[in-house]
């Protein structure tokens, strides 16, 4: 039995959250409104949310007012050589930090997840000017060499715990069969860690994907960029198309709204334990 | 004995050897040759010219300098309590054990954190459009003649605040878990004890989930200290530098103007600000951060 002041909190409770909900949702439900709107509905006063009739030509106008499907094929190169640097080395870090046992190996890790403090704005020139001397400019070598490098303080600990819950007894017992370290790595530790590599992949994905700062610095030839310098541009030539420019914009949000339905499930749970660990 | 202990010694480089070669190259080296470079006028083309403390006295009169990092201040006042509400409040809400639907509530939420920067900031641009915006729109409905927003220097930098807000999905998951981990036994055992709703909140979910409030106040003062991507896109620290952050004058210093020396300078600023701020937390966090089972 419930009482009628229970209900009612039920009721603004759900109420609250579809509000919510709504906002949250709005900014891309008013997106792709506009992006469906002909020019002459631009300036109608009231907006309307969706226009009477969809125009979905101004997705192929933005689509030939930028080389959207380049800057695409850009973005995933740089992505996907991200996802294999961080795939390929994290594990490794990892393994080195949690099942050998090797003096100041603790005092190592604990500076490895402090560089997490420093801002990325202290060792920006230095870095520019390594990669300057290398000839790496204007290359996607600068947003995809660093990965292979440990792959990020944050990945190599959440590996690091997962590997933690894997018992000790199952690798002494491969040991006595005489089994070194790289076999260990390889046939026990790796195939048992594909829960935290998925995640870590999810989690690289988004912030590849996503990086601005980083091409801004080291992208200048515009058949090299990547979305996030594409979209910019086309926002500061064509904005004033504001179909257009939402038509874009629609585009640049449609792989990371795919990536979402797929991956909410792990990329929602995963990231509650990585708050939850640190 | 002392064999092996060298040996796995070995063995343990070279397992960490990929970090610890990104370690040396790209944090050990970076640091060094910033903290050098700080103490001299160096541009891309020519060579560091040791100038000793010139760049740091040279901020004193820098009015761009003290914009920026009142502006960044702003951004972090701003955005980390007004983050906390939201994101807190938010998880609250979803913690109601009756509660359907929670996976919709909660995807529609936290879907426009992982949006990219640069796609969200060509809508934010048109949501709060002046003439075309959805909000512009709404307040004439009530007679209300709605700020330039975004082109308005009193109002760039709320703006850019109220933007950064769609993005608190990430942090409403993180508060969800720990809701979820406080034991169901306390509040049973309070209810018993004839408390209300509102003690039961004061005296058991806030203290238990003070350890969270603490990991989202340092991450997120930190992060925050660092704000770029959004007013770069949204304004590119205009109009008129009213929402130019820390981050985007070091970086117009360093990539622009090609002021490598100056820049670095600055970022040590940076730095100093988000050390002290980060002790502070710490130094204050025996105060009020509680963990169960310490005492």
């Amino acid at each position: 039995m419930q009482s009628n002041a229970q209900l009612i909190v039920k009721l603004v409770v759900y109420f609250l959250l579809c509000i919510i909900a709504f906002i949250y949702l709005l900014p891309f439900l008013w997106m792709f409104g506009t992006s469906l709107k002909a020019d002459t509905e631009l300036l109608d006063f009231p907006p309307k949310f969706f226009p009477s009739k969809p125009h979905f030509d101004n997705y192929a106008k933005a689509i030939n007012r930028f080389p959207f499907w380049k800057y695409f094929l850009n973005t995933v190169i740089i992505t996907a050589g991200n996802l294999v640097g961080v795939i390929v080395s994290a594990p490794l870090v990892a393994y080195g930090f949690s099942k050998v046992n090797w003096k100041g190996r603790d005092a190592m890790f604990f500076i490895m997840l402090s560089t997490v403090m420093i801002p990325g704005a202290v060792t920006m020139v230095p870095t520019f000017m390594i990669f300057k001397n290398l000839g790496w400019l204007d290359t996607f070598l600068p947003l995809i060499v660093p990965a292979f490098l440990g792959g990020g303080a944050m990945n190599v600990f959440l590996i690091k715990q997962f590997f933690s819950t894997i018992p000790n007894d199952m690798i002494e017992a491969a040991r006595i069969d005489g089994a070194n370290d790289w076999t260990i790595f390889r046939k026990i530790m790796l195939p048992l860690s594909k829960p935290v590599l998925a995640l870590i992949s999810l989690f690289t994905f988004i912030g590849s994907w996503n990086n601005y700062m980083g091409p801004l610095i080291y992208i200048t030839s515009e058949e090299k960029y990547p979305l996030a310098l594409g979209m910019p541009m086309f926002m500061n030539r064509y904005g004033t198309y504001w179909n257009q420019a939402m038509a874009a914009a629609t585009l640049t949000f449609l792989p990371t709204l795919i990536f979402f339905l797929f991956a909410q499930k792990y990329l929602i749970e995963g990231i509650k334990l990585s708050g939850m660990k640190s | 004995m002392q064999k092996k202990n060298l040996k796995s010694l070995i063995l343990g480089l070279l397992f960490i050897s990929p970090w610890l070669i990104g370690f040396i190259v790209f944090t050990v080296y970076p640091i060094v040759a910033s903290f050098y470079y700080s103490f001299t006028d160096f541009s891309i083309t020519t060579k560091p010219k040791f100038i000793g403390f010139g760049n740091f006295s040279r901020m004193f009169s820098d009015e761009l300098f003290w914009k920026s990092l009142i502006n960044t201040l702003v951004y972090v006042i701003g955005l980390v309590p007004l983050g906390l509400f939201i994101a807190l409040g938010i998880a609250l809400l979803l913690n109601k054990k009756y509660l359907r639907g929670i996976p919709f509530f909660r995807a529609a939420i936290y879907l426009p954190s992982i949006v990219p920067a640069f796609a969200f900031s060509a809508v934010v641009t048109l949501f709060f459009h002046p003439y075309l915006g959805f909000v512009n729109t709404i307040l004439s409905w009530f007679g209300i003649n709605g700020p330039l927003w975004l082109s308005s220097e009193v109002w760039a930098k709320p703006t850019i605040i109220i933007a950064a807000q769609w993005g608190v999905g990430g942090a409403m998951l993180i508060f969800s878990a720990a809701l979820k981990d406080i034991p169901k036994e306390l509040y049973e055992a309070a209810l018993i004890d004839g408390a209300t709703k509102l003690t039961m909140f004061r005296k058991i979910t806030l203290p238990l989930i003070t350890p969270t409030i603490f990991y989202y106040l340092v991450t997120s003062t930190i992060g925050n200290m660092q704000i770029f991507d959004l007013p770069m896109l949204l304004t590119g620290g205009g109009p008129a530098n009213a929402s130019l952050s820390l981050g985007i004058y070091i970086y117009k210093h360093a990539f622009t103007y090609t002021n490598m020396g100056y820049a670095s300078a600055l970022a040590w600023v940076l730095f100093g600000f988000i050390l002290v701020l980060t002790l502070l937390y710490f130094a204050f966090s025996k105060k009020w951060v509680f963990y169960l089972g310490n005492e």
